[in-house]
């Protein structure tokens, strides 16, 4: 190969991302959120954790076998899919029902539509969606965290034979006499029995044996940290929870008594967990920065208006799988205004000089009262400076 | 840092931070190349006609002489770099591909070099018209890179009112300096010809703007300022965030005055007029001497060259004099795999090492094998729809959905909807995408067919 010039079109450097890199910092920040997870909930959760990325994994390669896949295993997507959907399961899930939505969510979830990418839903949401409707009871059915002995001990539904009908959690909690423990959650506690949880228990779960999810405030500190990197956009979460927060407010302004505060429905059930991690899945959510905001605040209202008025006590899920639906018609009503095509005639505060030297033209007199700035993003009012001497 | 700037309001919107990488000669002077044997001047150098040659094959010509002359608005006349005897008049390869028509010097060995031709003349006193025709006669065109002839820019449309020049010195691209070196070095040159080029439009204000990564040009600039007292008006150094693409006219006018130029329109809707700062420095050296352009600064650099430098070259010098001059071994081997001409993320690579340097090229980039290789091993996903291009673009453009369009090569949608003809090639999306599809790459393609499509 010697004595070749090699001729490429430009650009001829290259930034630092890549698919593998964003993929591989996604799981690293799903670490803690995933060692949490166990220490809460102890052995059965590690094993509902490995079993299920197991499967996804499993899956993975054996479509991408069949070559009609984009991506390739150790682009670590499968991964982040079977993390995500071990935290939305509950801890002692049933094994098997793991692995059977693991596969189900790579193969209907991404394998259908061509792999890596060209996904429509999330396809976490849509192995959890299918064991939703598989397995009601099993999904319903926590166990309270912090149990006693609970790293030496499985939840024995969790060791249900396949095909097979879990052994019931309930009872086996009487047995071990945490009588005054429910193995619903909180949100479900919520809706069919008045009970609203504190926001220590939520935050933290660390106070009772309370049958809570992945902790919402370590969940929130890496998704910071992912935001930050930029491996995720931090408009899908602030859009989630600010649209999921006004409309919880809005509705306990109405009424106090029958609706709980924003704070509850921010931090109980997966909320946390969906803004952060399944809304910004790249491939579902939109390209276009005001059609993210459009996305996440449609999640988080569709969030807040099934709760309260349908028979489930979640839902995210719904809300979330709706939104990517949803995706590519918010795309097109939200393209970004090229430059040059936006309100024109208008100074950006902040500039260094003046447009004009001597005189305020009427173009810079009009732009004193901006109108539709939010929709028509950006050009704010100018601010005469005089030139710097 | 990109959530920070949201915030605090940037230079202008978008855009990347590619690594500068301009360590290597951005502290060195600029220094003077030997004359090559032998040069080849070709007719077309610039945006707009080709002047016709006026020497014959085996004349005599004095450096500074015109040796190409022609009438039309759009063209410039060429000078002999060298003194020497015109050896040929006929095709020879150019960057682009394709032979091009061009005359070859052959340098005499004992000459002095001198450049006698051209008499001095009083500048101070001359008039806007005036200025531009010695402006024309100079040969200047843009040298940041477009070679749009300068004469041409400068002179303000009927109808039209110029109060601004705004003078660029952003050299945004990475790797570059030879406008970093020029505006420490030339800085009075630069300043009288501002001087001269506010007195040409009319301008009542002149900004230079340079990228804040280059403070020492910014002090060498103010102090010319200073020095100079001008009686056009004022004349101001503003440091600019680093930002690429900020060497573009729209985003440094955007920086500069927090206004966009509108789609399709010149800076002149604005009353502003862009202009390099090397074009303007040599204006400045040029017009007072009566001289012609004859060399211009090149910066030589990138991972395959032994000494990175900045570089006086006289015109029409082939690539691979330059080249081996600075210490690039040879072309082709592992070692220089790819010359870039122009800086990395618009620059264009070359075919032949024979193609001399023209009055448009900035910048000489070497890569490696190694270095094509890293950028080889990376693997093409296909998008995974992140938004980064868009978060990139400082068109304001989707490249996301541009990108997918151009896959299904539906490109009369990507003109009429996605807004395809703002896209200036900046390269942005390519760099940051992830999945490393080559998104501008498509977008040329696009263009050009769009174009072929238009004037069919």
């Amino acid at each position: 190969m010697t004595g070749t010039v090699e001729i490429r079109p430009a650009p001829h450097v290259q930034g630092d991302r890549s698919v593998e890199r964003i993929m591989r910092h996604v799981v690293w920040s799903l670490v803690p959120v995933c060692a949490f997870f166990v220490f809460q909930y102890g052995i059965s959760a590690l094993a509902s954790i490995a079993v299920v990325t197991g499967a996804c994994l499993a899956t993975e390669r054996a479509l991408l076998r069949t070559g009609t896949q984009s991506g390739r295993l150790a682009d670590f997507s499968a991964v982040i899919t079977g993390l995500l959907l071990a935290l939305t399961l509950p801890p002692g899930f049933p094994l098997w029902m793991g692995a059977v939505a693991g596969a189900i969510a790579i193969a209907l979830g991404k394998g259908l539509f061509g792999g890596l990418g060209f996904n429509v839903f999330n396809p976490a949401l849509v192995g959890r969606a299918f064991a939703q409707a598989a397995f009601p009871t099993a999904i319903a059915t926590y166990t309270p965290s912090f149990l006693p002995g609970r790293f030496a001990e499985f939840v024995p539904s969790s060791l249900a034979w396949p095909l097979m009908i879990p052994a019931d959690a309930a009872g086996w909690l009487a047995q071990r006499r945490f009588d005054g423990l429910s193995g619903a959650t909180p949100l479900a506690q919520w809706k069919f029995e008045g009970i609203q949880a504190g926001a220590q228990e939520l935050l933290l779960s660390l106070t009772g044996h309370m049958a809570v999810g992945p902790a919402p405030l370590l969940i929130l500190a890496c998704g910071a940290y992912l935001a930050a990197r930029r491996f995720l956009d931090w408009r899908i979460p602030a859009a989630v929870l600010g649209a999921a927060g006004a409309a919880a407010w809005g509705l306990h302004a109405l009424d106090p008594g029958r609706y709980p505060n924003p704070f509850f429905m921010l931090f109980s059930g997966g909320l946390v967990l969906g803004a952060v991690y399944m809304a910004t899945d790249m491939a579902t959510s939109p390209v276009t920065p005001r059609g993210m905001w459009a996305y996440g605040a449609l999640i988080g209202i569709l969030t807040v208006v099934i709760r309260y008025y349908s028979g489930l006590p979640e839902g995210v899920m719904y809300a979330i799988l709706i939104g990517n639906a949803a995706t590519p018609l918010i795309e097109r009503v939200t393209q970004p205004t090229p430059f040059g095509r936006g309100v024109l005639g208008r100074a950006r505060k902040g500039a260094s000089y003046p447009l004009h030297p001597g005189y305020i033209s009427r173009e810079e007199a009009g732009a004193v009262t901006p109108k539709k700035r939010i929709l028509l993003n950006r050009p704010k009012r100018d601010e005469r400076k005089p030139p710097a001497r | 840092m990109k959530l920070l700037n949201y915030f605090r309001g940037e230079a202008f919107q978008r855009g990347v931070h590619p690594p500068p990488q301009k360590a290597a000669t951005a502290g060195r002077a600029i220094r003077r190349l030997p004359f090559p044997p032998r040069v080849t001047v070709p007719l077309l150098q610039h945006i707009g006609k080709a002047p016709q040659p006026v020497v014959r094959v085996g004349e005599e010509v004095v450096r500074g002489q015109p040796v190409a002359t022609g009438d039309d608005w759009l063209c410039v006349p060429h000078h002999a770099p060298v003194t020497g005897v015109v050896e040929a008049i006929d095709l020879r390869p150019s960057a682009r591909g394709p032979w091009v028509p061009s005359i070859v010097i052959r340098s005499h060995p004992g000459a002095t070099q001198e450049d006698l031709w051209g008499e001095p003349r009083d500048m101070e006193a001359a008039a806007g018209p005036d200025i531009l025709a010695a402006v024309r006669d100079a040969g200047l065109v843009g040298l940041g890179g477009a070679a749009f002839p300068t004469h041409a820019k400068l002179k303000v449309p009927d109808k039209a009112h110029v109060h601004t020049l705004v003078v660029n010195g952003c050299e945004c691209e990475p790797f570059l300096t030879c406008d970093h070196r020029v505006m420490v070095e030339d800085a009075d040159a630069l300043v009288l010809g501002i001087r001269l080029a506010m007195r040409a439009t009319g301008a009542v204000r002149a900004i230079v703007g340079i990228e804040d990564n280059k403070p020492d040009a910014v002090a060498a600039v103010e102090a010319a300022i200073a020095r100079a007292r001008a009686p056009e008006g004022d004349i101001h150094a503003e440091a600019v965030p680093t930002k690429y693409p900020q060497g573009s006219e729209k985003m440094l006018v955007m920086a500069l005055f927090g206004a966009e130029i509108p789609a399709g329109a010149l800076p002149v809707s604005l009353g502003m007029v862009v202009n390099n700062v090397g074009t303007l420095a040599a204006l400045g050296a040029l017009l007072p001497s009566g001289r012609g352009l004859t060399e211009r600064v090149v910066t030589v650099t990138g991972p395959g060259v032994a000494r990175p430098g900045d570089y006086r070259v006289p015109l029409g010098t082939p690539l691979r004099f330059v080249l081996d001059h600075a210490g690039a071994k040879g072309g082709g081997t592992t070692d220089s795999r790819q010359a870039v001409l122009g800086g990395p993320m618009m620059g264009q690579a070359i075919a032949s090492l024979d193609v001399p340097v023209t009055k448009g090229v900035s910048g000489i980039v070497v890569f490696r094998h190694d270095d094509l290789a890293a950028r080889d091993a990376s693997r093409t996903y296909p998008c995974i729809k992140c938004g980064e291009c868009v978060e990139s673009c400082p068109m304001g453009l989707n490249p996301s959905t541009l990108g997918m369009l151009a896959a299904k090569r539906e490109y009369e949608l990507m003109g009429s909807r996605y807004h395809l003809g703002e896209c200036f090639e900046c390269g942005c999306c390519t760099y940051v995408c992830p999945s490393r599809i080559p998104l501008v790459q498509q977008f040329r393609v696009a263009k050009q067919v769009l174009r072929e499509r238009a004037a069919a």
